[in-house]
């Protein structure tokens, strides 16, 4: 392929800006100015499908409602670990408005193979499905069923469940699962004994370095401590589920999902139909963390009711089944020792974690210890627990989370133990450039200054003041493409299966195509989340934007060409000497010729022209080949608390982030999402938690009133600093925000915590019997 | 909260019915109706027992009046307001995430006050009249506080917005100078999974001041 040179700016505006040459390949668009000198991009657009969300016209697939339509209802299993001797369906079937019942078979691929039913594995497995008139009847008949079990002992608590003797939850070896966390590289489930599972060692980024015992021997002072994080769901408002009109010629499915291409792939994959013949689209989504991925059991069973009835099948899951069986973030037990010299210097990290993902795989503690501070010496083991809970799943930037708990508390306490700033050390151990210029602005902001000692806060309710950070890799998923059409009468559409979970995908998709064709955001049609347009990434791994926003541009760069090349016919003159700006075609050297956008379009010989496009490669190549970039995207977040020594209350006043995302595209929905980041955070350290109860094998909390989240009264204030950082990376030169804004805020209001009351915590969340119990005030 | 009555807004905004005669309303007189209110009035009970006629099992026809409209419908007596609004009167604007009174996704004016849809029977309706978010804008104009909502970013997947919606409708219909305590006070019981709430409360302080 023809290539040229372009000079991109690269760095950080007001700190070291500057330019590099690149060779790209000619197809690429020129390089786009920093945001300062753009019109569309970097600004604060109002999202493009805000008012049908505000109005209440937004149609959710649990608001879908097709001619002829039934309503669908699990039923679950009411038991830990059971073997099924049998199921009677004949009252449910008999109840006048059901249509049709459907019971899960064994499909041996738990090792079962002599058993009718799959083995029951924990509360809330689905068992059989019913379709009727309405969702009440769906309900009464799925209470209707008699499911006889043989029930086994089971094990819920994670470190029962490492004991030789605990229950085994798999007797046969088990694969890894769809939507399971990040452990880097997974490890096969059939390694391990008893209930454990791995350990994995290794990432992306690669295995363990140098010599960990070496490194302890050099050091000057060691940390070493056991941290501990719980387990919590996901509660997306909308929940899992579909509406599925299988007909004779395609099978229509509607999906509350975060990756309608993969939801299609499964499904053709399940009941052996071409791709082509499964149509998905998820128009709006209400909310995924992470859980929705995959088909999971409820697509396949609305698919089968939906061929067994001639009709189509809504099938949305309730509150509690949510919980009990659509993910969750699984827990971990982690200890952590950290080696450095007195001037700072990291001399080894050692990391070994065991969690549980339930009955899944996917329980690790990330890559934050091997890669956000530099060490030659780093050993981790990360492994899994099997019990007899709901599975685990991906969940917003999964084990990192978990890890940056142990990792940024750990260095906060080498920082006291060194006599040094906790900012200070960073700016010694972290080669991040964009960390440190978050650091700089975000502790100007935050007033870092004005921090006291540890435990100097006076009287009942002491203040305190604690920052952390993160990393999270920059990759991208090669396989996004996206259709740009301009039609004769002007108008511009994007066509892509991408879809958009309430992040704004359609809004910047709009903003990149509108710069790209001097337009204006609002002039631009987006038509995403439908697997009959080109495939998009899954909104997972913050890779949306660093994906799928490159081929917008450069698709809408190859139909304005292709127009510029039939108006320089008419014009006759060169196709290069066109620009296309404020909603019109200009020539740069004749102002005699200009036209309008939606005039030029008029004379077009086709009704419209368009060009799909797919993410290229990074311009100065990838880390590794299937999409992992160089650098990372790295916050810093600053926390400030008051805990109340009498009642162990902890209160989160101020938070102010400090994130950056390469070239920003929309401000406010950036904003947005940090925000979400922040308070799901928040939540995290202080609130959530699912409590099950180990003698019966039941969540106990499998609701919204019980299941504890900020809502208003608990929302700090908020002050986001975005920094601009370009790397002239992709046409766009864009990154995500979603997993970067959830990592460092738990750590940093633990590190807070301890400023205020000079006790650490090392479990979460930080409720008031664990304050109290810190401080001695209670006894058990 | 200090209560204001409305001075110009209902009547500049809205044509033909007047706002703030549906909004303000006339209380609650349907007898047996458990009332949640997201946040103005915490918890209101009517505790007199319905009076003779029993329902159902089986369906019966029930009219509504709904934004503005009568509608006849044929429901179960175990039936939602919720349901009866989305899957008969395919007002899907009201959505379900708890189904429990817990998060008022499903928040709707029963003459005037928000009431939780999700646990309202429709046949305890009677002759009030319910408007839902569908009833928000008029003839296509947006209420002030849907225009903010829109401007300031204050939904992210937005399921949880026509709920949030209308608490913030009416905290302003009710309280012409919220302060942010206020706003929060509006949105307590309103669940946000996406953490939107800063965005929401700017959004509802400027419509304030739009409204002024």
């Amino acid at each position: 392929m023809e290539k040229r040179k372009e000079i991109f700016p690269l760095g950080i505006p007001g700190h070291n800006l500057g330019e590099i040459e690149r060779e790209i390949d000619n197809t690429e668009p020129p390089a786009w100015p920093i945001n300062e000198e753009l019109k569309e991009v970097g600004k604060r657009i109002n999202r493009i499908d805000a008012r049908a969300k505000v109005t209440g016209q937004a149609k959710y697939t649990s608001d879908m409602q097709l001619p002829g339509m039934l309503y669908a209802k699990f039923l679950r299993a009411n038991v830990p670990h059971a073997t099924i001797r049998s199921i009677d369906t004949s009252k449910a079937e008999n109840l006048p408005g059901v249509h049709a019942v459907h019971i899960v078979r064994n499909t041996s691929e738990e090792g079962e193979a002599s058993e009718t039913f799959p083995g029951v594995k924990y509360v809330g497995q689905p068992l059989a499905g019913v379709a009727a008139d309405t969702l009440d009847i769906a309900k009464e008949a799925v209470s209707l069923i008699e499911v006889n079990y043989d029930e086994k002992s089971f094990v819920i608590d994670l470190e029962d469940a490492m004991q030789p003797d605990a229950p085994l939850v798999f007797d046969a070896p088990m694969g890894a699962q769809v939507d399971g966390g990040d452990v880097g590289v997974v490890h096969e489930g059939d390694k391990g004994e008893g209930n454990l599972r791995g350990p994995s060692t290794s990432s992306f980024y690669g295995g363990p370095r140098g010599d960990v015992e070496q490194g302890f021997a050099e050091a000057d002072v060691i940390v070493e401590q056991t941290y501990r994080t719980q387990v919590h769901t996901h509660m997306p408002l909308e929940t899992h589920g579909v509406v599925i009109d299988w007909t004779s010629d395609e099978m229509l499915v509607y999906a509350s999902t975060q990756n309608t291409a993969n939801v299609r792939n499964e499904l053709a994959d399940y009941f052996d139909l071409p791709k082509s013949k499964v149509r998905v689209i998820c128009d709006f989504m209400g909310g995924g963390f992470g859980a929705k991925h995959s088909a999971g059991s409820f697509g396949p069973m609305a698919a089968t009711l939906s061929k067994k009835t001639g009709r189509p099948v809504w099938l949305m899951i309730d509150r509690k089944e949510e919980h009990l069986a659509e993910g969750n973030r699984p827990n971990s037990i982690q200890t952590l020792k950290i080696g450095a010299r007195n001037d700072g210097t990291l001399t080894a990290i050692d990391q070994k974690s065991y969690g549980t993902a339930g009955v899944g795989l996917g329980a690790g503690v990330g890559r934050v210890a091997q890669v956000l501070y530099e060490c030659p010496n780093f050993r981790t083991e990360q492994y899994d627990v099997l019990t007899h809970a709901g599975p685990g799943a991906a969940w917003r930037a999964p084990g990192n989370v978990q890890g940056a708990f142990g990792v940024e508390q750990a260095i906060d306490e080498l920082a006291e133990k060194l006599s040094m700033d906790p900012l200070a050390l960073r700016d010694k151990i972290d080669k991040s450039e964009v960390r440190r210029v978050e650091r700089m602005r975000g502790a100007e902001r935050f007033g870092w200054s004005q921090r006291k000692k540890a435990g100097s806060s006076q009287g009942t309710i002491k203040k305190g003041m604690g920052m952390a950070q993160s990393c999270w890799p920059r990759f991208v998923t090669l396989n996004s493409s996206v259709e740009v059409r301009v039609l004769n009468d002007g108008s511009v559409e994007i066509r892509s299966s991408v879809q958009d979970i309430g992040t704004g995908t359609k809004t910047v998709l709009a903003q990149v195509v509108a710069e790209e064709l001097g337009l204006k955001t609002t002039d631009i049609t987006v038509r995403i989340g439908d697997t009959l347009f080109p495939d998009g990434p899954g909104s997972g791994g913050s890779v949306v934007t660093g994906s799928i926003t490159p081929p917008a541009r450069n698709a809408a760069y190859e139909v304005k060409m292709k127009l510029f090349e039939q108006l320089a016919a008419k014009w006759e003159t060169e196709s290069g000497k066109l620009v296309a700006r404020d909603g019109q075609i200009l020539h740069i050297e004749d102002a005699s010729k200009k036209i309008a956008f939606k005039e030029a379009l008029r004379g077009m010989r086709t009704g419209q022209i368009t060009a799909t496009a797919s993410r290229t490669n990074d311009y100065g190549g990838f880390q590794q080949p299937w999409g992992l970039a160089y650098g990372d995207l790295g916050s810093v977040q600053f926390a400030e608390v008051s805990v109340n020594t009498d009642t162990g209350f902890v209160k989160v006043d101020r938070i102010v982030a400090a994130h950056s995302c390469g070239r920003p595209l929309n401000i406010g929905q950036l904003e947005s999402q940090i925000n979400g980041g922040v308070i799901q955070g928040v939540s995290y350290a202080l609130y959530e938690n699912r409590v099950m109860d180990s003698s019966t094998g039941h969540f106990m909390n499998a609701n919204a009133h019980q299941y504890k989240v900020p809502y208003s009264m608990e929302i700090p204030e908020i002050e986001i600093e975005i920094v601009e950082e370009y790397t002239a990376s992709s046409s766009t030169d864009a990154y995500g925000i979603g997993e970067p804004a959830n990592i460092a805020t738990a750590v940093a209001i633990a590190n807070a915590v301890y400023n205020a009351i000079g006790v650490r915590i090392y479990e979460i969340p930080i409720t008031p019997a664990r304050i109290l119990k810190a401080l001695n005030k209670v006894y058990e | 909260m200090k209560k204001n009555s409305k001075k110009s807004h209902a009547e500049g905004h809205s044509k033909g019915l007047s706002r703030r005669g549906f909004l303000r309303g006339a209380g609650l007189t349907t007898a047996g109706t458990v009332v949640f209110t997201t946040g103005v009035q915490a918890f209101e009970a009517h505790t007199q027992p319905a009076k003779g006629t029993s329902f159902g099992p089986g369906s019966i026809g029930i009219e509504m009046k709904v934004n503005g409209r009568m509608q006849s419908l044929t429901v179960e007596p175990r039936t939602t307001l919720a349901t009866a609004l989305r899957d008969h009167l395919s007002l899907t604007g009201t959505k379900v995430v708890c189904d429990r009174g817990s998060c008022s996704a499903c928040t709707v004016f029963i003459d005037g006050k928000p009431v939780n849809a999700c646990i309202t029977m429709a046949l305890d309706v009677g002759d009030r009249e319910v408007i839902t978010i569908e009833g928000i804008a008029r003839n296509g104009e947006l209420h002030p506080v849907q225009e903010a909502f829109i401007e300031h970013d204050a939904s992210q997947c937005g399921y949880c917005t026509p709920g949030m919606v209308m608490s913030c409708v009416h905290l302003l219909e009710n309280e012409e100078n919220p302060s942010l305590e206020d706003v929060k006070a509006a949105t307590r019981g309103n669940l946000c999974r996406c953490g939107t709430y800063p965005h929401v409360f700017k959004a509802t302080l400027s419509a304030a001041e739009k409204m002024k």
